[in-house]
């Protein structure tokens, strides 16, 4: 358990070409009583079995509704405008309810931001686990038991916390039996919105540690929202860069952090501070995301770009594949001015597997 | 030069327990000495549970030290009487909270906390003269337009207007030294820059100190001038940012920077110390607080509490085995 990622596991899950998630130019609009406000506008997203996949971005980029949208979870004013999210084929815009409730839990976990909200502080952690299983299955009480207890110990926590309440359990051990939770049932695809956002720094990389081991062990799919990029950078496979309900950049996690090739994906790497090597005075990202009710016309980060150029504020910048990157896993970009475009014609590269595991080294 | 403030052997401790003559104690902050001199900002850093919330506390005055006392600009807090120096000492030392959502009245404009701390704080001031140092501090803070701005409710600002907002009322008592307890962690990581550039200017610019909190060491070297890293209550090194930074000692000093997220160098590899959690410090035995997670303990940690010991003249760490006490003495 010491050591980190081996390098060589998601290989061994590189067989399967079907995508486990396929997100088709999905478009998710919040009514207003001022109009329609477009929070996600027309992503597209592959998820490869095994896959684990970062989407970063500012609050109000959209991020959380795209992570809503996937498991079905938005709510009114939220509905779905258009496009399809196929999950082992099926889509899950249309399928039927009940169809939804069997899939979930079993084949599609969400792991939500704030453990203190999502546990339910008057009962006890295994009374919740119970409820879990009780809604899928008719499991005799020792087996509820028995695999409750297996999967708190796979996130190292004692199975005589079963009995305590969440008030008991410190940040990070509330955040992991939430992780237990979603693996109740070991299903593809856990779908995580900020999960370390409220812990500190050792406890939120030990979670992370713990997230890649599992799904190691495992196996499933992971699709991971965050604001904090260097937060992703040692563990995701692939990342999906949102501005402004849009898809700015996605690729190898490794090559959209040494060559960025969209502005915004470079002004969040520059954003934080570094603890090695040289001062440097930062200053951040000036402004504020887009009211998404009213988005800048042209290139919808070009009121805050720092390269920002007289055709960015007129035209509008389409997805395309960066002719330099590789070419069975490309990055693609939405930027005029970095890479002027052929228009994106290949699909996203959803039947190539390569594992891109970032390097590890010891110190 | 007699430091701004200082604190000398300051001890908090919390009783515990559901029983009615429970006298397990809870040790939250044990024989701190710390000082922070004029025009500095001087980082407290550590994981949740190790005290420093409660450092800040005590420095604002909201619980009163078990031992120990606290200084300010020489004279001794605990003998402040009557509510004329209590209010002095309030408007020198105010305090910056950890969540904008919440530290902001959301039925007044901003406008109005600014103004009520002006009112009670410096009444020499008349409403014009409010006015413009109302729009005076909402600029400082790098907030533009401020006569816009100030006709905002909470919920028009963004999480980082909201902070700055929570300096401006800060800032408006003409302070010496702000308490800021984790005033970034809330916010977007592309926000945050722009806030702890705000502290910097305000150190720079108002001549202000700053006691920046954080659990995110990183932050802490951009902006800090020194930095004290907490533990289980003890300080266990403290010194000049940089020079604590390029040659850590403390074990837990170490542990700290091999978690920050760094995209720019390769992935550390997690000791099993970064697993186990900062202990509950409740009625505790002799010897270092951090030995079980330590990977270089030795028999002494178990039996002796280690003292801050001076490596060179300002960096200091409490540790048996990377600074022992014999060579702290031969250093100095």
């Amino acid at each position: 358990m010491s050591t980190p990622p081996e390098p060589t596991a998601p290989a061994k899950l590189a067989a399967p070409a079907e995508p486990l998630l396929e997100v088709k130019d999905l478009r998710i609009v919040y009514d207003s009583p001022r109009g329609p406000v477009e929070a996600c506008s027309g992503v597209n997203l592959t998820v490869r079995p095994g896959e684990f996949v970062g989407i970063v971005g500012e609050s109000g980029c959209g991020k959380s509704t795209l992570l809503f949208g996937i498991a079905q979870l938005h709510s009114a004013p939220a509905r779905i405008a258009g496009g399809e999210v196929l999950f082992q084929g099926r889509d899950l815009v249309t399928l039927p309810r009940k169809e939804l409730n069997d899939l979930r839990w079993r084949e599609l976990a969400v792991v939500m931001q704030s453990a203190m909200n999502a546990l339910n502080p008057v009962r006890t952690i295994g009374d919740q686990f119970k409820d879990a299983i009780l809604a899928h299955e008719k499991w005799p009480e020792e087996r509820i038991r028995e695999r409750s207890a297996e999967v708190l110990s796979l996130v190292a926590i004692d199975a005589v916390h079963l009995e305590s309440y969440p008030h008991q359990l410190s940040g990070g051990m509330r955040q992991r039996a939430m992780i237990a939770m979603a693996l109740l049932f070991t299903p593809d695809l856990i779908v995580m919105d900020e999960p370390t956002s409220a812990l500190d720094v050792v406890a939120q990389r030990s979670l992370m540690v713990q997230i890649k081991e599992l799904q190691q062990q495992l196996g499933f799919a992971v699709v991971f929202v965050t604001h904090d990029m260097s937060l992703v950078s040692h563990f995701s496979d692939r990342l999906l860069v949102m501005y402004a309900g849009q898809v700015v950049e996605f690729g190898p996690t490794r090559a959209v952090f040494d060559t960025p090739s969209h502005p915004y994906s470079k002004s969040l790497l520059d954003a934080f501070p570094s603890i090695r090597g040289p001062k440097v005075p930062l200053t951040g990202i000036p402004g504020d995301p887009p009211n998404l009710a009213d988005p800048p016309a042209g290139c919808r980060f070009n009121p805050r770009c720092p390269v920002v150029k007289d055709r960015c504020r007129t035209e509008v910048p389409e997805l395309y594949t960066v002719a330099s990157s590789d070419a069975v896993s490309p990055v693609l970009s939405r930027c005029l001015v970095h890479h002027p475009a052929e228009p994106l014609g290949v699909p996203l590269a959803a039947d190539v597997n390569i594992p891109i595991v970032p390097e590890v080294q010891s110190s | 030069m007699t430091p701004l403030l200082e604190t000398k052997d300051l001890s908090r401790h919390f009783k515990v327990g559901s029983k009615l003559f429970s006298h397990r104690l809870l040790h939250a902050v044990d024989d701190v000495n710390l000082t922070i001199n004029e025009h500095e900002i001087v980082a407290l850093v550590g994981e949740s549970g190790s005290g420093k919330s409660t450092m800040a506390r005590l420095l604002a005055q909201v619980y009163k030290p078990t031992t120990g006392e606290i200084r300010f600009q020489g004279k001794d807090v605990a003998q402040l009487r009557g509510r004329k120096d209590q209010l002095k000492y309030r408007s020198d030392v105010p305090m910056v909270f950890q969540d904008p959502f919440a530290s902001l009245n959301p039925v007044y404009k901003v406008s109005h906390g600014i103004k009520r701390g002006l009112k009670l704080h410096r009444p020499e001031l008349d409403a014009a003269g409010r006015h413009e140092e109302l729009l005076r501090v909402v600029t400082a803070v790098g907030l533009n337009p401020p006569e816009e701005i100030i006709e905002r409710y909470p919920y028009e600002l963004s999480g980082g207007q909201r902070q700055r907002i929570g300096f401006a009322q800060a800032l408006a008592y003409r302070p010496k030294l702000i308490l800021a307890d984790e005033p970034v962690s809330m916010l977007d990581v592309s926000i945050r820059i722009g806030l702890l550039n705000v502290m910097a200017k305000l150190r720079d610019e108002e001549g202000v100190s700053i006691l920046y909190i954080t659990h995110d060491i990183a932050s802490a070297r951009y902006v800090s001038d020194r930095v004290m890293v907490m533990y289980g209550g003890h300080v266990v090194e403290s010194g000049p940012t940089e020079t604590v930074l390029a040659d850590p000692q403390h074990p837990y000093t170490q542990l700290l920077l091999s978690a920050v997220p760094d995209p720019r160098a390769p992935l550390e590899i997690t000791s099993e110390a970064a697993k186990a959690e900062p202990p509950a410090v409740i009625d505790p035995a002799p010897g270092c607080r951090f030995r079980a997670r330590c990977p270089i303990a030795v028999d002494q940690c178990m039996h002796v509490t280690p003292l801050l010991q001076p490596l060179d003249p300002d960096h200091k760490a409490a540790c048996h085995v990377t600074a022992p006490a014999s060579a702290g003495a031969a250093a100095v």
